[in-house]
């Protein structure tokens, strides 16, 4: 379980948390929502160590993450980031996926075929296993996010922190990975645009902005017009068809 | 199958077959290395075939065979001066070519090689200083090489003082930082270099900073072997930080590898490489440019494999370079910087235009 409280974040000039808080729920799946620029993924990278709060605490199973090693706090939480690219090396889906495996094998240490094995799992639960020798940098924007999900689950860490996974998605895949998501039934954190898909495969939101968290609870509480509406700037109507409820956005009337 | 079906299924999977072994294509190039090394060493103004190495090795290394099976001049030529400048030629290109590798992954940019750093600009300032101005001859006959190793050490701390000074070491900054302390240091030795009162001095310069192996000999061979053996070693160790570190920071640290620290690290034990590489044989370029990338297309992009077949690939360019060096125009010796320009330009050229055409 990974606990923040009181996070204030500075970067250069700028406050860019201000005594945020957020947990996981077990098992259930926490949409970290907010406009441009509230602090989202800053938050997000809080809780593995990639960003150091300039006050606040974050606790990894009740253990402040400044007293433990990156690969500790590597065990305990997997990370679908954004900048997961590999420009950088031309690396294979198999291998790629084989390194989340990293944190549980010494330097010294090569791979086993345990370690094989969860990575062809993680894949296989992807739907992905076909793909073990493809070029990661050949694959589409969907099916390059169920691999960088196959490597968490190859992680086996207890939890899952997904920074916007479903930035360029078109809409199928959207609902395929967050769908694929919420099966894992893992304690997870997504950062999400989209608040209809927050809607949607959240259990519990946090609705931050200008670095403060200024509502929580579940969708039907927080996506609201009234909580919104302040939020966004912009006109927010909840529309039903039914089955599902919608949100429509339109520009506040002058 | 859709993905939610996948989902709902027990994963039966089988790691059989999983990436395929390049165990093979490492044995070859191992056993072409050891080849060239032995046929390298009989290649000369007087040529010695490899059987006769062999036995000249072996008599000098296990007392086998009889010395009178061969010329007593073939027999100075082999272990006195060859042996000892294509093992040098081989642990230096080896850890040119690892160098090359490290950097090009902690920095992510294909175009890295080993004197970015700053180190070897460093090295050739303190070997001008001990040639022209007989700055620190009281360090004993190896005055040049110790120079220039303190000359690397002095640009390492530069170059890592001038990148953290604005917190922990990032790709950008240390680049920068690194073609800072080059420029900075090679007009110092360029300096020297003008105020030189010896035109012989100025010429010593000239070949030192082009790269020989011409002053390889057994007293200074086993620190070198042990210096960037040691290097090399550090750095398999490290092979899958650099995986990580290659494919971008936060992937890094989410699989546990503290980028600053791990790229601090790898950085002061490159540049250790490299001040004792250029210390012992000059600044020799293109080799820790050029392996790496070839190594990649033969044996792929992860560093388990990838560090081992640069090593090898490095010392065959550099042996092989070292023998088109005193052979092209002999009696003259062509000092080995040129031939590995001369060599690796096109291959420059070529990754520059590969890489466009990606792009």
């Amino acid at each position: 379980m990974i606990a923040a409280t009181g996070i204030d974040l500075r970067l250069g000039a700028v406050d860019v948390l201000s005594g945020a808080q957020l947990c996981t729920r077990s098992g259930q799946v926490v949409g970290l929502i907010g406009p441009n620029g509230s602090g989202k993924s800053s938050l997000l990278r809080c809780l593995y160590g990639m960003l150091s709060p300039n006050r606040g605490v974050v606790l990894i199973d009740d253990e402040a993450i400044g007293s433990m090693s990156q690969r500790s706090i590597a065990r305990s939480v997997s990370v679908v980031t954004q900048d997961a690219s590999a420009d950088g090396i031309d690396i294979s889906v198999g291998e790629f996926v084989l390194l989340g495996r990293h944190v549980h094998r010494g330097d010294h240490q090569g791979f086993t075929d345990d370690d094989r094995k969860a990575a062809l799992d993680g894949l296989e639960l992807v739907d992905m296993s076909g793909f073990v020798e493809r070029s990661l940098n050949h694959l589409s924007g969907g099916e390059r996010q169920r691999v960088m999900i196959a490597r968490c689950i190859a992680q086996q860490s207890p939890v899952i922190l997904l920074d916007e996974p479903t930035n360029h998605l078109d809409v199928r895949y959207q609902h395929e990975v967050l769908t694929l998501v919420r099966r894992l039934k893992i304690d997870t954190i997504v950062v999400l645009h989209d608040l209809n898909l927050a809607s949607r495969y959240c259990d519990h939101l946090v609705l931050l902005d200008d670095g403060k968290v200024v509502h929580q609870g579940r969708p039907d509480d927080v996506l609201r017009s009234d909580v919104l509406e302040p939020v966004y700037g912009i006109e927010v109507r909840l529309l039903a068809d039914g089955q599902h409820s919608h949100l429509a956005f339109g520009p506040l009337a002058p | 199958m859709s993905l939610l079906e996948a989902t709902d299924r027990a994963p039966t999977t089988s790691s059989a077959g999983w990436a395929g072994s390049r165990r093979p294509t490492l044995i070859a190039l191992t056993l072409i290395t050891i080849v060239s090394v032995v046929v390298a060493i009989g290649l000369g103004p007087i040529g010695v075939s490899p059987p006769t190495v062999l036995r000249i090795i072996a008599h000098h290394m296990f007392g086998l065979f009889e010395a009178e099976n061969w010329a007593r001049t073939d027999d100075a030529i082999i272990w006195e001066v060859r042996l000892p400048r294509v093992l040098l030629g081989a642990i230096v290109g080896s850890a040119l070519g690892v160098v090359g590798v490290t950097l090009q992954a902690i920095v992510r940019n294909p175009l890295a090689e080993p004197y970015i750093l700053g180190v070897s600009s460093g090295a050739s300032t303190g070997a001008a200083a001990a040639i022209l101005f007989g700055i620190g001859s009281g360090l004993g006959a190896e005055s040049v090489s110790l120079m220039a190793f303190f000359g690397a050490l002095g640009a390492l701390a530069l170059v890592l003082a001038l990148a953290r000074s604005t917190g922990r070491i990032t790709p950008s900054r240390m680049l920068v930082a690194g073609v800072a302390v080059s420029y900075l240091l090679s007009a110092v030795t360029s300096l020297l270099i003008l105020f030189a009162h010896s035109a012989e001095g100025a010429r010593a310069v000239m070949f030192w900073l082009l790269g020989s192996l011409a002053n390889a000999d057994w007293s200074t061979l086993p620190i070198g072997y042990l210096g960037m053996g040691v290097g090399m070693v550090l750095v398999f160790w490290w092979r899958r930080r650099l995986d990580l570190l290659a494919l971008g920071d936060e992937t890094a640290m989410a699989s546990g590898v503290d980028p600053g620290r791990t790229r601090l690290l790898l950085v002061i034990v490159v540049a250790l490489c490299v001040g004792f590489a250029v210390s012992l044989s000059g600044g020799i370029g293109f080799v820790g440019l050029a392996a790496p990338h070839i190594a990649r297309r033969i044996i792929g992009p992860i560093h388990r494999h990838l560090i081992p077949a640069s090593a090898a690939l490095g010392a065959l360019m550099l042996v092989w370079a070292d023998v088109a060096a005193r052979m092209a125009l002999q009696p003259r010796e062509l000092p080995i910087g040129v031939v590995t320009g001369v060599v690796g330009a096109p291959v420059l050229v070529a990754l520059v235009r590969k890489l466009n055409h990606s792009n």
